[in-house]
């Protein structure tokens, strides 16, 4: 199977170099299904059979390199390529707009196509410098991705960002593949699993905590979470979409396969991850309802579902180190539920910013409104993913949160003397759908509801068909999830099955009894809601219906602009989580003599930014700037710098070697 | 006998803000309006046409009817005292909560449709309000899964018995928290004045300003169905279980009796509260609600 993915990795890179601008992004698209198909097919395999397993010899650098999928892999690789797939039928419309840049075009393209493969890569190779490598081409790929718009010098700041921040991630692995190396002689990932049944319980968790970090950076975790903010607003659409939907769960990924291999201590592994996940949650969704950039808003709750998912994984693990078939099952199927279905609806919610962006020219939702009335199609599809990421029932998001909230009930209820950890973690869960609510009431609201704050550059039109297809998909397995969750929930019982050994059958029945009972009532309710429908219908047939303005409370005058906007619909909410934000406020006062125009405006920094980002490289700088007069421009000194550092170079062994006679010489004495 | 809950509640529904309002004319001296006048109103509304504002859209239609159907959804999850609700699983609160945020999301949306800035600010207010109770309701039901050891509506009242002087306690500041919540989630005093003339002061009234007609008379009566809702789970606590429904029933009417007297009582007496004082206020349960979860702890002697 790799063979085939390489082969076609390698054809259609080389076709869309070649062919022209009009045929690269379909060839792109046909690329991504051809790959898609040959590994989905492999995974659907893995998923309803046996683990797929394949040898590579990677000749004397790698050495032996083991293929393998188990179900875990597959799930992953199955919402990867779901994700990527609709992104590239989408980025196809979106890039539309960009014409007349071929080899800009051909190298996205390219682009997205490796970006791709080291996914799918990320997921089946078993070797971990084979796996650093592909981490790296995922890495480097996505940023090229990233700055797509690389005129833009916050685009290519916000590239760079990512691309130093990504590399401390693959620092970090680095770090803990070596380590393991060291120790075992083996690169081989199972033999991350020898080295932690040999060692001390403390080495083993230290071992897993250097490759979360590693894999929290990509996730997305608190506090490494400072590049996904940037990086999301600056790349296009697609790519935010696809990078929020599916490259962050590589990370995700990660983490659960050093748990597979790590068998440490469960239940302390799983209370830090908890507590991780859940600031992750809560300070992501705190700062996501501040945002008035639709893209990073999205961003921000990219953090938040990955504390959501974070918050699945510990409490899967504590139930792991607790032998507890309900809470193992609840706590990693709801995180891979979770997984799948924030790809899903986080990838809709960025295609639906990116159709705006392009109809308005602007991210900034102050300036939005009304455009329900011009793009129903898009309103309706950003709405269903809107409901979807609040966890509201008839949508997927409920489901998953859903068996996280009822294994952490159930953990309370069972009266282990960890039920306050659970209590706590259920009040952070409640507050962040609360917060959600909030924020997705006033994107959605802002942005399409009301009356146009701001004057649109052009004729404002529904995106074409082919860009809304792929959004329809994604709102078909939304709504698919959240009506039929059993299905779903079949699917997870052997990638679960995975970190319990055999014995789910008890909880996953219990649960499956629970899904089955909540399919019903969620039919219920959507019969409900269609009958009240029906009801008004027939009751109002008749009736005389008038259209006026709002109601303005007797001030017959109003104009667009007075209406709530976002940072007023926030405001009681800001001046709550002052203390937690840095909140910058620019104003002129109007003077009647010179009349200049009058502006106010308030902008959120991440606190945690400045404090572990900024601040030391701050002063990193100002250290590093003493050093300034090396670099005076003229040529000469560079050539006795270039000189200098050759007779060091030279001289090292003589240097080493004087050293060694001296030592010799003084032990001697 | 499942559908007695449902039966009660909705019956409950039809004099509830009647009594409230009752309550309030008796405490300033006035006669008052019949009991059932409130519902007369909402019947007259549901005849009458609506006119709309030219800004909103479709959700501003949709809106009333789920908000509707998520009220009715969740009250088909409230059991009466022993005996099982209409729809019953582990974890349902979750499920009631949920649905109770979908139609809270739908009716912030309505808010919005309109444009106007009047209706925005309710519609913050409400979201504010809502997002900062939720967790309250969250740990007392957690405090009473790990009471009774079930997650479920019908399993926690069903399993639910006072033992000790702790437990009294619980079931009391229990009955308090759940008032208080229903106080929220209804936008009454001391949160928010229903019957203020300045839409600034509004959180609730001033969010259904544009509703008219059929809408407003379905919104007006899932207003009431919600607190009859909040009323029976309110009730539940009072309804140990061993208690045949001649007893339960006329403890569950009194109950709810109770309730609305309280709550115009609170209102005939209580001033609003400033606007900027709400989410300390309404923070500050969250904080009792983990008292009784700490209380829940000592009975089960896990702390020591």
């Amino acid at each position: 199977m790799s063979i085939i993915l390489v082969m076609t990795l390698f054809v259609f890179a080389v076709t869309i170099a070649l062919i022209r601008e009009k045929y690269k992004s379909l060839m792109a698209v046909l690329a991504v299904m051809v790959s898609s198909l040959v590994s989905s097919w492999v995974a659907i395999g893995v998923l309803t059979g046996d683990a797929y397993l394949e040898n590579i010899n990677g000749g004397i650098v790698f050495g032996h390199i083991p293929i393998r999928i188990d179900s875990l892999s597959a799930w992953f690789i199955l919402l990867t390529n779901f994700t990527v797939f609709t992104g590239i039928l989408y980025g196809r419309q979106y890039l539309k707009k960009y014409a007349g840049q071929p080899a800009n075009l051909s190298l996205h393209c390219i682009s997205y196509l490796m970006n791709h493969f080291a996914l799918t890569g990320i997921y089946f190779i078993q070797n971990g410098l084979a796996f650093l490598c592909v981490w790296e081409v995922m890495a480097l790929t996505s940023f090229i991705l990233v700055i797509f718009e690389h005129g833009k010098m916050e685009t290519l700041k916000a590239g760079i960002n990512y691309l130093i921040q990504s590399h401390i991630s693959i620092l970090f692995l680095t770090i803990g593949f070596i380590w393991v190396y060291a120790h075992t002689g083996s690169f081989v990932l199972s033999a991350i699993s020898r080295y932690s049944a040999l060692g001390t319980e403390a080495t083993s968790i230290l071992l897993f905590f250097v490759f979360f970090v590693g894999f929290a950076i990509k996730a997305g975790f608190v506090p490494f979470h400072t590049w996904l903010p940037h990086a999301h607003p600056a790349a296009p659409s697609h790519v935010s979409g696809m990078m929020s939907g599916v490259l962050i769960k590589a990370g995700i990924y990660g983490i659960l396969r050093m748990l597979l291999l790590i068998h440490q201590n469960h239940v302390l592994l799983g209370i830090i991850i908890l507590i991780i996940s859940v600031l992750t949650g809560i300070y992501g969704v705190m700062l996501a309802t501040v945002q008035h950039n639709i893209k990073r808003l999205l961003a921000y709750h990219s953090i938040e579902n990955i504390g959501i998912i974070g918050i699945g994984i510990g409490l899967g693990t504590i139930g792991r180190g607790l032998d507890n078939a309900y809470l193992t099952f609840a706590g990693y199927a709801g995180a891979l539920l979770h997984t799948l279905n924030h790809s899903l609806f986080k990838s809709l919610l960025f295609y639906g910013a990116g159709s705006v962006y392009q109809a308005t020219h602007t991210m900034n939702i102050e300036r939005m409104g009304g455009i329900i009335k011009k793009m129903p199609q898009t309103a309706v599809l950003f709405l269903i993913a809107a409901l979807a990421i609040c966890g509201l029932p008839p949508f997927n998001g409920f489901i998953s949160e859903f068996l996280i909230y009822s294994g952490l009930f159930k953990a309370v209820s069972t009266g282990h003397a960890l039920s306050p950890v659970f209590v706590l973690s259920i009040l952070s869960l409640a507050l962040i759908g609360g917060l959600g609510i909030l924020c997705f009431t006033k994107a959605f609201g802002i942005v399409f509801l009301g009356r146009a704050r701001s004057h649109y550059p052009e004729s404002m039109n529904e995106t074409n068909t082919p860009a809304l297809f792929p959004q329809y998909l994604a709102a078909f397995f939304i709504v698919l999830i959240g009506l039929f969750p059993r299905l779903f929930i079949a699917m997870l019982k052997k990638p679960v099955e995975l970190f319990s050994g055999l014995s789910l059958s008890e909880g996953s029945f219990e649960l499956s009894f629970v899904m089955q009972r909540i399919s019903i009532a969620v039919w219920g309710f959507v019969l409900l809601v269609f009958l009240l429908y029906l009801i008004r219908k027939f009751a109002t047939l008749n009736r005389s219906n008038t259209i006026q303005p709002t109601w303005g409370c007797g001030y017959t005058a109003g104009s667009p602009r007075m209406q709530y906007t976002a940072t007023s619909y926030v405001r009681t909410y800001t001046k709550l989580i002052k203390p937690l934000v840095k909140t910058n406020k620019g104003k002129n006062e109007v003077k009647p003599i010179n009349a200049m125009p009058s502006y106010s405006e308030t902008r959120f920094f991440d606190k945690i930014e400045s404090g572990l980002i900024d601040w030391p490289l701050r002063n990193l700088k100002a250290f590093l700037g003493m050093f300034r007069f090396l670099q005076n421009g003229r040529v000469q000194f560079y050539v006795l710098y270039g000189v200098v550092f050759i007779f060091i170079i030279i001289a090292i062994p003589f240097i080493l070697d004087v050293i060694q006679t001296l030592t010799y010489v003084l032990k001697q004495l | 006998m499942r559908l007695l809950s449902l039966l009660l509640i909705f019956l409950n529904s039809l004099i509830f803000t009647g009594i409230i309002i009752r309550t309030k004319s008796i405490f300033s001296g006035r006669k008052g309006p019949g009991i059932f006048q409130p519902i007369k109103d909402i019947v007259r509304l549901l005849r009458k046409g609506s006119v709309y504002s030219e800004t909103s859209s479709f959700i501003f239609k949709i809106a009333p009817v789920v908000y509707m159907a998520a009220i009715l959804m969740a009250i088909l999850f409230i059991p009466f005292g022993n005996q099982k609700s209409i729809l019953s699983f582990d974890g349902d609160f979750v499920f009631f909560a949920y649905v109770l945020a979908l139609g809270r999301f739908f009716m912030i949306l309505a808010a919005l449709d309109t444009g106007s800035s009047f209706e925005g600010m309710g519609a913050s207010r409400e979201a504010l309000y809502a997002m900062l109770i939720e967790p309250a309701f969250f740990i007392l039901m957690g405090s009473f899964a790990l009471l009774t050891g079930y997650t479920s509506f019908a399993g926690i009242f069903s399993a639910l018995h006072f033992g000790s002087y702790i437990s009294y306690g619980i079931g009391i500041l229990t009955a308090f928290v759940f008032i208080i919540i229903a106080l929220v989630e209804n936008s009454r005093m001391p949160i928010d004045d229903p019957k203020t003339h300045l839409e600034l002061t509004m959180v609730h009234e001033v969010m259904v300003l544009d509703n008219s007609g059929f809408d407003m008379g379905l919104i007006l009566y899932a207003v009431n169905l919600k607190f009859a809702l909040f009323g029976a789970i309110i009730a539940n606590f009072f309804l140990t279980p061993g208690f045949q429904w001649y007893y339960s029933i006329p403890i569950y009417i009194g109950v709810q009796l109770v309730f609305a007297c309280i709550v115009g009582v609170v209102e005939s007496f209580a001033a609003r509260f400033r606007m900027n004082h709400n989410p300390q206020f309404i923070v500050m349960f969250t904080s009792v609600s983990l008292l009784i979860f700490v209380g829940v702890l000592l009975i089960l002697g896990k702390l020591k």
